[in-house]
C-alpha cells in the first residue's frame, strides 16, 4: 500500500502556489500567539484547501501543535494565552466575539496524540458527541454509531462487544475509536495531533490507510513528527521552525525540491 | 548488581520494610483489641446473664446451702471470678444486703408487674413493650429510675435520622463544591476556595455544636416554624458542616486526578465545561466520590459532640423535627453515671460494640461497591 501512496500525492498536479487555486476552507492571517510574554507563533499566514490532507511538520517546540489547537480554540483552555491575527473557516472569523465555541468544535473535530476514549462503553463513546448535539432517537444513534465505526475501520472488530468498556481495546483500536467518535458528529475539518505516534507500525499503517480514506469526506490537518508519514498521506505540507512558517507547498515538492535550505536540511534529516 | 542482591545488601531497607510492616500489623491488632475490649464488657448482656428485675424471689441467708453456687452467683449479680474469690462470710453479708434492698423497694413498685421483668433481655432491648401506665406498647430508653428501660431502638433511629440528614445535606454540597473547585473555578479562585473549605474541618466539633445550639436552632425554627427548637434536623445540618470538608477533600482529589485527556476529548467534541464536568469527569471519578461519601458516613455516625449539644432526648420518632439521641451521644453522656459493671454499664458497651459492627459492615459494603465501580470503569467486567 505504502508504495502506491507517493504517486497519489502528486495528483493535484498544481503549481507552486497550490493553495491559491483550490477553495481555501481555512485561512490563517498574520497569526501570532503568546504564552504570557513568550511569542510561540510568529505572524503566520496560511491557506488550507478543502478535502485534502495538510501535514504540519517541524522539530519539537516549533509551534505546530499550538497552531493546530488554534483551529478549534483548544488554546482557550490555557491561561495567559493571547492571540493576534485572524483565523477564518469558511470565511467566518472563529475568534470573533460572537462565535459559539461549541458550534465551532462541532465543525472542527480533533484526534489527540494519546488515545483518550472515555471510560464508557464503545457504543457510548461514539454516541456521546451525537447526544451532545441533540441526537436522541435510539435508531438514529444506532445507525450513526455503526456508520462511524465502519468509517473508522473498527466495526468488524467491535460489533460483538459494543457495550463493553472502550478501555479494554488495544491502543490502535482505541485511537480508531477516537477517530470514529470525532467523525460521528460529521465535522468539516478533523485536526489530528500526532495520532499515530504512540502506536506500533501495524496500527500506524491502519491509521494512515484510514486517513487516506477519510479525506474523501473531510478536510484533515495532521501534525506529525514522522516525515515518512507526512510524505505518505498528505497533499500539502507546512514546515515550521521556532514559531515561524518556513515553507508551505505540495508535499512532493517539499520532500523532493524544497525552496528553502532549512526545509531541505530538516526533511533530509540533517537536524530535528 | 547481582540478581540475588536480596535483603543482605541493604539492611537498612530491609529493616525499614519490616518496621512498616509491623506498624501496619499493629494497626489491625489495635482495631481488633479495641473491639474485643468493648465486646467483652457487653458479653453478660449478650448471653442474658444480667438481671435488672426489681422484685426478685428473696433467698434468706440461712438457706444459702440449699442453692447451687451458680444460682447464688446470679442472685448476687457477681461474675464467676468474683464469686469464687469471695469468702463465705462476705457472701452471707451480701445476701443480707440484698434482702434489705428488697425491703427498701417503695410500696408502689411491690405489685407492679414491670418490677419483675429483667429489662436487659433481648426481647426488651429490641421490641416495644407496654409498660405499666402506658396505653400502648412503646420503645423506651430510660436507664435511670426504679424500673430501668433499655430499649435501644430509639437510639438507632436517632442515629440514623441525624446521620442521614447530615449526609443528605453534606454530600450534594460537598460534591458540588468539589466539582466546581476542581473543574470550573479559575485557578486563583481554586487556590482560595480549597483551603477555605478544608479549614472547616479544623473547627472543633464543640464549636460547631455551640453555633448550632445558639444560632442555627433559632434561625431554622423561625424559618420552618416547627415546634421543638432543638431537633434532629438542626443536629443533622450541624453534622453536615462537620462532614462537608471530609467529603469535599477526598472528592476533590478524585475529580482532579481524572486524566486531563478525558476533559480535552469532551471539550473538543463540543461539550460545555459544565457538561464535561457532569457527564465525563464525575462518572470517571465515581469510585473516589463514593469513597468520600462512605468516609463522610463514618465521620457522621461517629460524631458525638454536635448531637449531644443540639439534641439528646431519646424519643422514638421518625420525624426529623423531633429530638433524637444518637448512640455515641448516649455513651458519652451516660458512661460516667453508669455503675461500673452494672447492667446500664454493660448495655452502653453493647451499644458501642453494635455501632462498631454497623460501621464495619457499612465500610465493607462501601469498599465492595467501590471495587465494582472501579472494575467497571477499567473495563474488566
Amino acid at each position: 500500500m505504502a508504495e502506491t501512496l507517493i504517486p497519489k500525492i502528486a495528483t493535484p498536479a498544481t503549481t507552486l502556489t497550490a493553495a491559491k487555486t483550490g477553495t481555501p476552507l481555512i485561512e490563517i492571517e498574520n497569526l501570532s500567539l503568546y504564552y504570557g510574554a513568550a511569542k510561540a507563533l510568529k505572524d503566520i499566514s496560511l491557506k488550507l484547501e478543502e478535502k485534502v490532507v495538510t501535514a504540519f511538520i517541524g522539530p519539537s517546540g516549533c509551534g505546530k501543535s499550538t497552531l493546530l489547537r488554534c483551529l478549534n480554540r483548544m488554546n482557550d483552555l490555557i491561561d495567559n494565552v493571547r492571540i493576534d491575527g485572524a483565523i477564518k473557516i469558511g470565511s467566518h472569523d472563529i475568534y470573533a466575539a460572537n462565535v459559539d465555541v461549541i458550534e465551532l468544535r462541532k465543525r472542527v473535530g480533533m484526534v489527540f496524540q494519546k488515545s483518550n476514549p472515555f471510560p464508557k462503553s464503545i457504543y457510548e463513546n461514539v454516541a456521546y458527541g451525537l447526544r451532545l448535539h441533540g441526537f436522541q432517537s435510539k435508531s438514529e444513534l444506532d445507525g450513526t454509531v455503526e456508520q462511524s465505526l465502519r468509517n473508522a475501520a473498527l466495526w468488524d472488530e467491535v460489533k460483538d462487544r459494543l457495550h463493553s468498556s472502550a478501555l479494554g481495546l488495544s491502543g490502535g483500536q482505541q485511537q480508531r475509536l477516537c477517530i470514529a467518535r470525532a467523525i460521528a458528529i460529521k465535522p468539516e475539518i478533523i485536526l489530528m495531533d500526532e495520532p499515530a505516534s504512540a502506536l506500533d507500525p501495524i496500527a500506524t499503517t491502519r491509521i494512515e490507510e484510514l486517513i487516506l480514506e477519510l479525506k474523501k469526506d473531510f478536510t484533515i490537518v495532521i501534525v506529525t513528527h514522522n516525515m515518512q508519514q507526512a510524505a505518505r498521506i498528505s497533499n500539502y505540507t507546512a514546515f515550521f521552525y521556532i514559531g515561524e512558517l518556513v515553507e508551505f507547498d505540495v508535499t512532493a515538492k517539499i520532500f523532493t525540491n524544497p525552496a528553502k535550505k532549512q526545509t531541505e536540511d530538516y526533511v533530509t534529516g540533517r537536524f530535528g | 548488581m547481582g540478581i540475588h542482591r536480596g535483603h543482605q545488601a541493604r539492611p537498612v531497607e530491609w529493616l525499614a520494610e519490616k518496621f512498616i510492616f509491623f506498624v501496619s500489623l499493629s494497626a489491625i491488632l489495635m482495631v481488633l483489641l479495641i473491639f474485643l475490649f468493648v465486646a467483652r464488657e457487653a458479653l453478660p448482656v449478650f448471653f442474658g446473664q444480667t438481671n435488672t428485675a426489681l422484685v426478685q424471689k428473696p433467698i434468706p441467708p440461712d438457706e444459702m446451702d440449699k442453692h447451687s453456687p451458680a444460682e447464688l452467683q446470679a442472685y448476687l449479680e457477681l461474675t464467676p471470678d468474683e464469686f469464687a474469690k469471695t469468702e463465705r462470710k462476705t457472701l452471707r453479708a451480701l445476701m443480707d444486703v440484698k434482702l434489705e434492698a428488697q425491703d427498701d423497694i417503695p410500696e408502689d413498685f411491690r405489685n407492679d408487674p414491670d418490677a419483675r421483668i429483667n429489662t436487659t433481655e433481648w426481647k426488651y432491648l429490641l421490641q416495644s413493650h407496654q409498660w405499666n401506665g402506658y396505653d400502648k406498647p412503646e420503645y423506651i430508653w430510660q436507664p435511670v429510675g426504679q424500673i430501668k428501660k433499655f430499649n435501644i431502638i430509639p437510639l438507632f433511629v436517632g442515629t440514623l435520622k441525624v446521620t442521614l440528614i447530615g449526609l443528605l445535606f453534606a454530600v450534594p454540597l460537598a460534591v458540588g463544591a468539589a466539582i466546581y473547585v476542581s473543574q470550573l473555578a479559575r485557578p486563583r479562585l481554586r487556590e482560595t476556595l480549597k483551603p477555605a473549605i478544608e479549614l472547616l474541618s479544623g473547627i472543633p466539633s464543640v464549636v460547631v455544636g455551640f453555633f448550632a445550639l445558639i444560632v442555627m436552632a433559632t434561625v431554622l425554627q423561625s424559618l420552618f416554624h416547627y415546634q421543638t427548637r432543638l431537633n434532629a434536623f438542626v443536629a443533622g445540618l450541624a453534622l453536615g458542616f462537620a462532614v462537608i470538608p471530609v467529603i469535599f477533600s477526598i472528592a476533590e482529589d478524585a475529580l482532579t486526578s481524572v486524566p486531563r485527556t478525558y476533559t480535552q476529548a469532551a471539550l473538543a467534541l463540543g461539550a460545555s465545561r459544565w457538561q464535561t464536568a457532569w457527564q465525563i469527569v464525575l462518572p470517571a471519578a465515581l469510585p473516589g466520590v463514593f469513597a468520600a461519601t462512605v468516609l463522610g458516613f463514618g465521620r457522621a455516625i461517629g460524631e458525638t459532640m454536635i448531637v449531644l449539644m443540639v439534641c439528646s432526648a431519646s424519643v422514638m420518632s421518625w420525624s426529623i423535627f423531633d429530638s433524637a439521641r444518637s448512640i455515641t451521644t448516649t455513651i458519652a453522656a451516660e458512661m460516667a453515671e453508669a455503675v461500673n459493671g452494672g447492667p446500664h454499664y454493660r448495655i452502653l458497651f453493647l451499644l458501642g460494640a453494635l455501632l462498631f459492627g454497623a460501621t464495619f459492615v457499612s465500610n465493607m459494603i462501601g469498599d465492595f461497591v467501590i471495587h465494582r465501580f472501579k472494575q467497571k470503569l477499567e473495563g474488566k467486567r
